[in-house]
């Protein structure tokens, strides 16, 4: 009684070529990997940035605070592709010409530092002012308590949101494809305007971010654990 | 700003104080914590302070610490100001470089530890003596190890506070201080976030380091029967001042004023 359900017509135009599948594969798994370094490189910058900019806003300089704090604000609430298009399109007016890569990861690893610094700073917030007052008992510099002290007991609570981005990071680097990174989207795009077949590129993509997302996880909670046990904390 | 031509510019002669408040002021907002507080404290010497809460006696030692800034009058350590410092032939506030000099007379042990959680028991010993005296590994690492063993906490040496009793964790602290070598030791309460079956261990500890060291310390608690066994004088705070002081027989036994008669019969029935 459920024939109708599966009569060809329902599907006229699908029609998986496994033969093509296989043929593009290896141009896929390629952009696959400039994927993934374009992800590595932004947020490793993002990594770094963003404690400096947490910090910044600690600190004793109320100019300084309310600098960055701006620029935090500012980056967060304009998107992410203005940001791209502006350092790629509207940087060589002002004489800064730089190529699509470097172009692109410094838009996306200064975009998600300022959302990294966030989780820092709730990081850095979280340690309990004793620590601060046990520092000063040994006649601790500000740089040797934040070094020693803070930052380590500041990073292990903070790695579930310094993660969570890990992944929103990648799957935002389609969005380098506009400027012209050969990564999977810009690389799918490419495929299908010289053969017109969309459905096997399309598809690949999302099985590739499905099953390099799916784990990160996971692997974010294990890699917590396993620095929560390196501190003894 | 205040006039501090009346305060010396150094505290000379045989019998100096190791530590002298004079005329110390502390006040958040209209509250005031300290009120032209005098306190001398002898080289060698052990002085309790208690009081009701409120009263200012943790408030002296963290003005002592330099943990927070006071608002009048000057805090002498060894002679020198500590919390001023001199600047053609005045007084001046202290920069954040004369403090760190002058600071290092001074260690503290505070209510909850304050142990550094990701370090074990040596580490934590260690932190102080590597990074700011520049003492190499293993010279701290020797000095930790005798901390310790005076603590009595060396065989738990590579073990994170958190998986050490309140009672060792505090005997811990007390080694990580010691470490430092300081002249003056600061007590705050150090037994009152403990379970009363291991205060003994760290009312011991404390009680060797009367015995054994020419410390100078200050020691806010709520044990009144240690405070009595320990101290060479007892300091009862009301109100922001010292509303009596002598040495415990005397302050325990025969108190002069109302208040430390009410204050001790409370204590009393507490018990």
């Amino acid at each position: 009684m459920f024939d109708w359900l599966f009569m060809d017509e329902w599907f006229p135009k699908f029609d998986w070529r496994w033969d093509y599948t296989w043929e593009i594969l290896p141009r896929l798994i390629e952009a696959t990997g400039n994927t993934l370094i374009a992800a590595a490189a932004g947020y490793l910058i993002a990594l770094v940035l963003g404690l400096v900019f947490a910090l910044a806003q600690r600190s004793q300089s109320r100019v300084l605070t309310f600098v960055v704090r701006e620029f935090v604000e500012f980056v967060r609430s304009t998107p992410l592709l203005l940001q791209i298009f502006f350092i790629f399109y509207v940087g060589p007016q002002f004489g800064i010409t730089l190529s699509p890569w470097v172009s692109g990861m410094i838009a996306i690893g200064l975009h998600y530092s300022c959302y990294l610094s966030e989780v820092y700073r709730g990081g850095l917030d979280s340690v309990p002012k004793g620590q601060w007052e046990a520092a000063t008992a040994l006649n601790m510099t500000t740089a040797q308590t934040y070094k020693r002290l803070i930052i380590p007991q500041a990073i292990p609570p903070a790695i579930p949101g310094l993660g969570n981005y890990l992944v929103g990071i990648f799957k935002d680097t389609p969005m380098l494809s506009v400027i012209g990174v050969a990564e999977l989207i810009h690389t799918a795009n490419a495929i299908g305007s010289e053969t017109w077949r969309y459905l096997e590129a399309y598809t690949i993509v999302g099985v590739i971010f499905l099953a390099l997302s799916l784990p990160a996880a996971g692997l974010i909670r294990a890699f917590e654990g396993f620095v929560r046990r390196r501190l003894g904390m | 700003m205040e006039d501090l031509s009346g305060f010396p510019l150094k505290i000379d002669g045989e019998n100096s104080p190791m530590v002298s408040f004079r005329k110390v002021r502390k006040a958040y907002g209209s509250l005031v914590v300290l009120d032209d507080l005098d306190l001398d404290v002898a080289a060698g010497e052990m002085v309790s302070v208690i009081g009701p809460s409120g009263s200012g006696k943790t408030t002296v030692l963290r003005m002592l610490m330099t943990l927070e800034q006071i608002n009048g009058g000057v805090i002498y350590v060894d002679g020198k100001p500590l919390t001023h410092m001199e600047k053609g032939g005045k007084l001046v506030p202290a920069t954040d470089k004369h403090l760190r000099a002058r600071r290092s007379d001074i260690g503290m042990c505070f209510q909850h530890f304050n142990l550094f959680p990701h370090m074990t028991a040596i580490q934590n010993c260690m932190e102080g003596p590597v990074q700011v005296l520049g003492l190499s590994k293993a010279e701290a690492r020797d000095r930790g190890e005798e901390l310790l063993e005076l603590v009595g906490m060396v065989d738990k040496k590579d073990q994170h506070p958190s998986r050490l009793s309140g009672g060792q964790q505090q005997r811990v602290a007390i080694a990580r201080a010691l470490a430092m070598r300081p002249k003056v030791m600061l007590f705050d309460e150090v037994t009152s976030a403990l379970d009363p079956e291991v205060i003994g261990e760290v009312t011991n500890v404390i009680r060797k380091l009367v015995s054994e060291h020419n410390l100078t310390m200050l020691m806010v608690t709520h044990q009144m029967g240690f405070a009595r066994d320990i101290s060479d004088r007892v300091c009862f705070f009301y109100g922001g001042k010292i509303e009596e002081q002598g040495p415990p027989a005397e302050l325990f036994g025969n108190p002069k004023r109302e208040r430390t008669q009410q204050f001790l019969s409370a204590v009393k029935e507490a018990i």
